[in-house]
């Protein structure tokens, strides 16, 4: 028993005395438990999403016009209703075409089409019934989105338009139960008049108990509409890009290795200077990366029905952008770090918050606004929104032209730092 | 005529790291084809001499030459090789691949590069074992393959340090075999050790170091001339007590005693262990042992710098 305990207390003193490994065992997993918590857990109700919803009211009548107040007041809504300022009174408002476009290009989760006759035929009781439908057009990226626009919408039908719920009724009332004396509709419409008043403070009346389905929401993907598996191309880019940056951060260990060995001291009194050891370091570990995300897409290609084929110029450009950053980010960690501890350490907390901020590992699009914005820190977010605009919104090559430009200037730079860094190997 | 270059031409160099002054004013030359061993203790400053050999130390002060071109210079990598303490190797690739690895690096390609490894691997005895995973050699065959990684390239200018380092007797016969060869070829090899007998075995001159600075160099013979003189030491051991008349005639030779033990130091041995022995005879003392010993060069370390050399 002594010995046993001997043992246990002689690894205790090793840990003591080795930091990395104590990061490893208790800074690292509190850490990843508020970093996840924040995001999972929306670090409190200001941080929690609201659905970006653009809606077209094409009908313009007093009842569409009550609904879309109804929804603008919602608050797990962001309503946008013109496509320049919201605030300016003489800007035009958004066309469904134009709605469909903003949708397509991932700008805002969903949109939503008032049709004309939408306040004459709002509500109608059960299905079949003769009412105009709304048209959800949605990303089926995001299929959270148009359920919870859905609920909503229905929600603001019964609190927002509460005159034409009573007019269906009085009219189904009238049809089922052998008619009503025109004594009785006078009465009952001045009893609708004073619903359909406006209230004092202008909101909708409380959404009174029970409902749903009153009003026809017809939902129409205009981006994934035509693809196969909607999950794919986020999973294939998402983990692509995290175990790149991962392996990327091992291989770029081998420096450390090499400084350890003295084989870096043997190099370094060659014709090879640091510059050249770097970049030979970085084609390599960017072609690895390369291979590792074309059999990644390949493999997605073969088993899951992704697109590859009809995407391989915008492929090709994005892998090597995201191979590129994700290599120099390699190398600038390994140019930090004094042991390969060191290294594990640092690049295990830098890299799952990379992909857990960058989207790697929960879509952005599911994040509040502000972990969206800070998730573009991280190049996971740039790559992977490359990545969805070739796959899944079909974009040209060229619509990708901001994802590149910020994944080769972070591979750049991630590589002058690390230069910058492996002065210290340098003749001294 | 011009005067070609010295293989290396170290020039009042100093160095230091934060308060700790590693050289101080240290001047040097290497000659063609000469092996110059370089003798110091631990911390003496005999790897930032080599370093700034090697052109991983730049000096505060003081020049670095080597065949006249700046330590640091490109055309100074081409003709230098250097064979670090450590076994600085890739212990996943092969003999073969390592060999190919660092003749890229010194500038070899083609055929060149090629025929360079096989002769590499023949001359280090590892051409049956070219094509196996380096950290499956024995510890003998990776020193061995560590000089090779420094020679592949054919350098004129060789720096090895403690090459033997950890070596058992057989490998250790075999470097000096490669290192004989390469002075042959017309090599000239900076050589650092802890062996002195390695040293004075293998070393045209030795440089010692100490503190920084160096202290003597020449060859071996002259550093004993220089120091601990030509004499030669003869102990005595009496088999009897040595009577007070003839403890006088043996100090009039110069002679010290320590109670059975006479000691002296002597010009000609010869005719000195003549007189000492007829002495002895003289006085019917019989003697039980007698020794003639010549200085080393570990007396002359001692001597110089008042340490062990693996103090």
């Amino acid at each position: 028993m002594s010995l046993i305990l001997a043992v246990a207390k002689n690894r205790v003193l090793n840990l003591r005395r080795d930091r990395a490994a104590f990061v490893l065992a208790f800074v690292l997993p509190v850490a990843f438990f508020t970093i996840f918590a924040g995001i999972f857990a929306g670090a409190g109700r200001a941080a929690t999403r609201q659905i970006a919803l653009v809606v077209v009211d094409e009908d313009q009548s007093d009842a569409s016009k009550r609904f879309v107040a109804g929804l603008k007041a919602e608050a797990g809504l962001s309503v946008g209703l013109k496509p320049g300022r919201e605030d300016d009174p003489a800007g035009p408002l958004y066309t469904a075409a134009e709605a469909e476009h903003v949708v397509r290009k991932g700008d805002v989760s969903a949109a939503l089409i008032i049709p004309k006759g939408f306040g004459e035929k709002a509500i109608a009781f059960g299905p079949g019934a003769d009412r105009v439908a709304l048209r959800l057009l949605a990303d089926s990226a995001d299929p959270i989105a148009p359920q919870v626009v859905n609920g909503l919408v229905q929600k603001v039908a019964m609190t927002s338009m509460p005159a034409s719920l009573a007019r269906t009724g009085m009219a189904e009332v009238d049809r089922w139960s052998g008619g009503l004396t025109p004594e009785q509709k006078t009465r009952m419409e001045a009893a609708i008049g004073e619903i359909d008043k406006p209230r004092g403070d202008g909101t909708a009346a409380p959404a009174p108990r029970g409902g749903g389905g009153l009003v026809a929401v017809e939902t129409k993907d205009v981006v994934g509409e035509k693809k196969r598996n909607p999950t794919v191309t986020f999973y294939a880019a998402g983990l692509g890009v995290m175990f790149l940056l991962f392996s990327a951060a091992g291989a770029g260990g081998a420096l450390i290795e090499e400084a350890e060995s003295g084989t870096l001291d043997r190099i370094l009194s060659t014709r090879a200077s640091m510059t050249k050891l770097l970049l030979g370091k970085l084609l390599y570990l960017a072609g690895i990366g390369i291979a590792q995300l074309t059999l990644m897409f390949v493999w997605g290609a073969v088993l899951f029905g992704l697109e590859l084929w009809n995407h391989i110029p915008g492929f090709l450009i994005m892998t090597v952008a995201t191979a590129l950053a994700a290599s120099a980010f390699g190398l600038m960690l390994a140019s930090v770090c004094r042991s390969r501890m060191q290294l594990v350490a640092l690049s295990n907390l830098s890299i799952l918050l990379m992909s857990a901020l960058g989207g790697s590992l929960f879509p952005r699009f599911l994040m509040s606004e502000r972990l969206q914005k800070i998730g573009l820190i991280t190049l996971n977010a740039w790559a992977l929104d490359g990545f969805q605009k070739i796959f899944w919104r079909d974009e040209p090559v060229w619509a990708i032209w901001p994802q590149v430009t910020v994944l080769v200037g972070l591979g750049v730079a991630f590589f002058l730092v690390a230069r910058r860094l492996a002065e210290r190997w340098e003749a001294a | 005529m011009p005067v070609s270059p010295l293989p290396l031409e170290i020039r009042d160099v100093s160095k230091s790291f934060a308060d700790r002054r590693a050289l101080d004013g240290v001047s040097l030359d290497l000659r063609p084809s000469e092996i110059l061993g370089l003798l110091g203790p631990n911390g003496a400053g005999k790897t930032t001499l080599v370093r700034s050999v090697a052109g991983r130390v730049i000096p505060e002060k003081g020049t670095v030459r080597v065949l006249g071109f700046d330590a640091t210079d490109d055309r100074a990598r081409a003709v230098r090789g250097w064979v670090p303490q450590e076994i600085a190797l890739y212990a996943l690739l092969s003999p073969r691949e390592n060999l190919w690895t660092f003749g890229r690096y010194q500038g070899l390609t083609g055929a060149a590069l090629d025929r360079s490894i096989d002769e590499s691997l023949a001359w280090v005895g590892l051409a049956d074992r070219a094509d196996d995973k380096t950290d499956k050699l024995s510890g003998g065959m990776k020193r061995r393959l560590n000089i090779a990684a420094g020679t592949v390239h054919g350098p004129k200018v060789l720096l090895l340090d403690e090459p033997t380092v950890g070596v058992d007797p057989q490998s250790r016969e075999r470097i000096y075999a490669m290192i004989g060869e390469l002075k042959r070829r017309g090599v000239s090899l900076l050589y650092t050790t802890h062996y002195m007998e390695e040293a004075e075995r293998l070393c045209d001159r030795i440089a010692i170091i100490d503190h920084g600075r160096i202290i003597a160099s020449g060859t071996k013979d002259e550093l004993v001339r220089q120091t601990v003189g030509a004499r030669q030491a003869v102990t005595i051991d009496a088999a009897a007590e040595i009577p007070a008349a003839l403890a006088g005639k043996l100090a009039a030779l110069g002679a010290q005693r320590d109670g059975l033990q006479v000691r002296v130091s002597v010009q000609d041995p010869a005719e000195a262990i003549r007189n000492l022995l007829e002495l002895f005879h003289a006085e019917r003392i019989p003697v039980r042992d007698l020794t003639l010993k010549t200085p080393t060069l570990e007396q002359v370390f001692l001597q110089l710098t008042g340490r062990e050399l693996r103090e």
